[in-house]
């Protein structure tokens, strides 16, 4: 019975595009480094913040995500060189467009996650996750039809 | 006006220096004009028109002539020219296979507001002498309507009328529009609270009827094969099932224009449910010129636009948190 009560408190789904060379292994420290993050963060590694086209951050929406997060190598930092400066003007006219349509802008956001910052990727998520968990449920940018319950 | 351009493009075909015109031809009424490709000095004669309800951008229009032999001449209005500029840029149109006349414009009519005011068998228009307004001829006689009642909505808020790039120029060259009002109603959007955008746009968008008009007009969509074509997607042409599907395709759409829309206006003529589409346009234009620097696509040759270039001190996307009319 206990375990109906908690499902009933809400879980945010949380979409996290890592890069394959800095976040992705940031994750892993955190991992390595018994940090604890929120389990409904759901990590897809992608090999540069740049791979990140805006039709990912909104079918992630679509299929259910309640929060998008998209987490890069520091400016300067990229593996590709310049990956992550044109994926963050990419990304601010994305989140500026969502902005401007309604959609509450707090459900996205861009972070630089180092190899060696485990440490910020698990408080990240936690803030991050506290943040959505606040919005609620996206009910703004959600395609009925993956609607899950 | 329009007999002077049959002239010069009649001249210009008996002198062998161009081998096609592009322009718009007579339709069924006097306002159903299409962009057509003529050929023949007859069917010029016959069909060219040239009057106040050509508001359609010809340029793209020119991209499967490019490697076709003989030069197109085309007749280009000064946003026409943008987006000409703006595929030249691209390589898109290779500018010596073009001969381009430059003509000025002073704001095309909406044939829907002119009927939307109760005006009915309409048969022609014409500018009044002073050029404040449309004398509209019609079945039941001549009427006449202010010129700012009728403009298509992309003249209300003219950006210039300077053309970046042509061959030859008909008549006076005008200056580009230093107080342009085009980001006003953006701003006045982005004034209100999430709520109200939200609602604002679920209302202008639910409209879509994903007939792709404004894709296949755009002369900055120019991709052989569009995203919205791959039945893999997911997101192929279909009717939007919900709202997140009409969300999807037009911020998408505008995204993929981001940085080399020309601001001409023909995503807003050509949409048949008059969703104003160019506020997602001009939404991306408006935030790059306040982020990245004032860039106008297609107003010079062979720049890099904001989406194709970085700069290292650029803003991280917190600042959106920060900016709009809401400061939560």
């Amino acid at each position: 019975m206990q375990v109906n009560e908690t499902n009933k408190e809400f879980r945010p789904q949380i979409v996290a595009f890592c890069c394959n060379w800095c976040s992705y292994a940031g994750a892993d420290l955190a991992g390595t480094n018994r940090l604890s993050y929120p389990a409904d963060v759901k990590i897809i590694r992608v090999p540069c913040s740049c791979r990140i086209n805006p039709m990912f951050v909104l079918k992630a929406f679509g299929r259910g995500a309640d929060g998008v997060i998209i987490c890069g190598c520091h400016p300067g930092d990229c593996h590709y060189t310049s990956g992550n400066y044109f994926a963050r003007r990419r990304m601010t006219l994305l989140f500026s467009m969502l902005d401007y349509l309604g959609i509450e802008k707090e459900r996205t956001r861009l972070e630089w996650v180092s190899a060696a910052e485990g440490q910020k990727f698990a408080e990240t998520m936690n803030s991050f996750v506290e943040t959505v968990t606040k919005l609620g449920p996206n009910k703004r940018l959600e395609d009925i039809r993956c609607k899950r319950s | 006006m329009q007999k002077i351009l049959i002239e010069k493009a009649k001249q210009l075909i008996c002198d062998g220096k161009v081998a096609r015109v592009l322009g718009w031809k007579k339709g069924e009424f006097c306002y159903d004009i299409t962009p057509f490709m003529f050929t023949d000095v007859k069917d010029l004669e016959e069909n060219f028109v040239f009057d106040d309800f050509c508001g359609a951008n010809l340029s793209k229009y020119l991209i499967p002539y490019a490697r076709k032999e003989g030069k197109t001449l085309v007749f280009l209005k000064p946003c026409d020219s943008y987006s000409f500029t703006q595929l030249i840029n691209e390589h898109r149109i290779i500018k010596d296979s073009v001969y381009a006349v430059a003509i000025p414009c002073y704001g095309k009519a909406d044939v829907d507001k002119i009927k939307a005011k109760g005006i009915e068998g309409i048969l022609g228009i014409k500018p009044t002498s002073d050029r404040n307004g449309y004398a509209v001829s019609t079945l039941y006689g001549e009427e006449t309507v202010a010129r700012d009642d009728v403009l298509l909505e992309k003249c209300m808020s003219c950006k210039s009328k300077k053309h970046p790039t042509y061959d030859e120029l008909l008549f006076e060259e005008g200056e580009v529009v230093e107080d342009c009002t085009r980001f006003d109603e953006v701003a006045r959007i982005e004034a209100m609270t999430p709520e109200e955008r939200f609602e604002f746009f679920r209302n202008e968008l639910s409209r879509c009827i994903r007939c792709n008009a404004c894709r296949n007009v755009c002369p900055a969509c120019t991709c052989e094969k569009c995203v919205f074509d791959n039945a893999d997607s997911g997101v192929e042409n279909k009717a939007a099932a919900n709202d997140f599907e009409d969300k999807l395709f037009h911020i998408i759409r505008a995204y993929h224009v981001a940085g080399r829309c020309t601001d001409c206006g023909e995503c807003t003529r050509v949409c048949p449910q008059h969703i104003p589409l160019h506020l997602l346009n001009r939404k991306f234009i408006k935030d790059m010129n306040e982020l990245y620097g004032d860039y106008m696509a297609g107003s010079s040759a062979e720049e890099k636009t904001p989406l194709t270039s970085y700069k290292l001190d650029d803003a991280e996307p917190s600042i959106v948190y920060q900016r709009g009319g809401d400061k939560k």
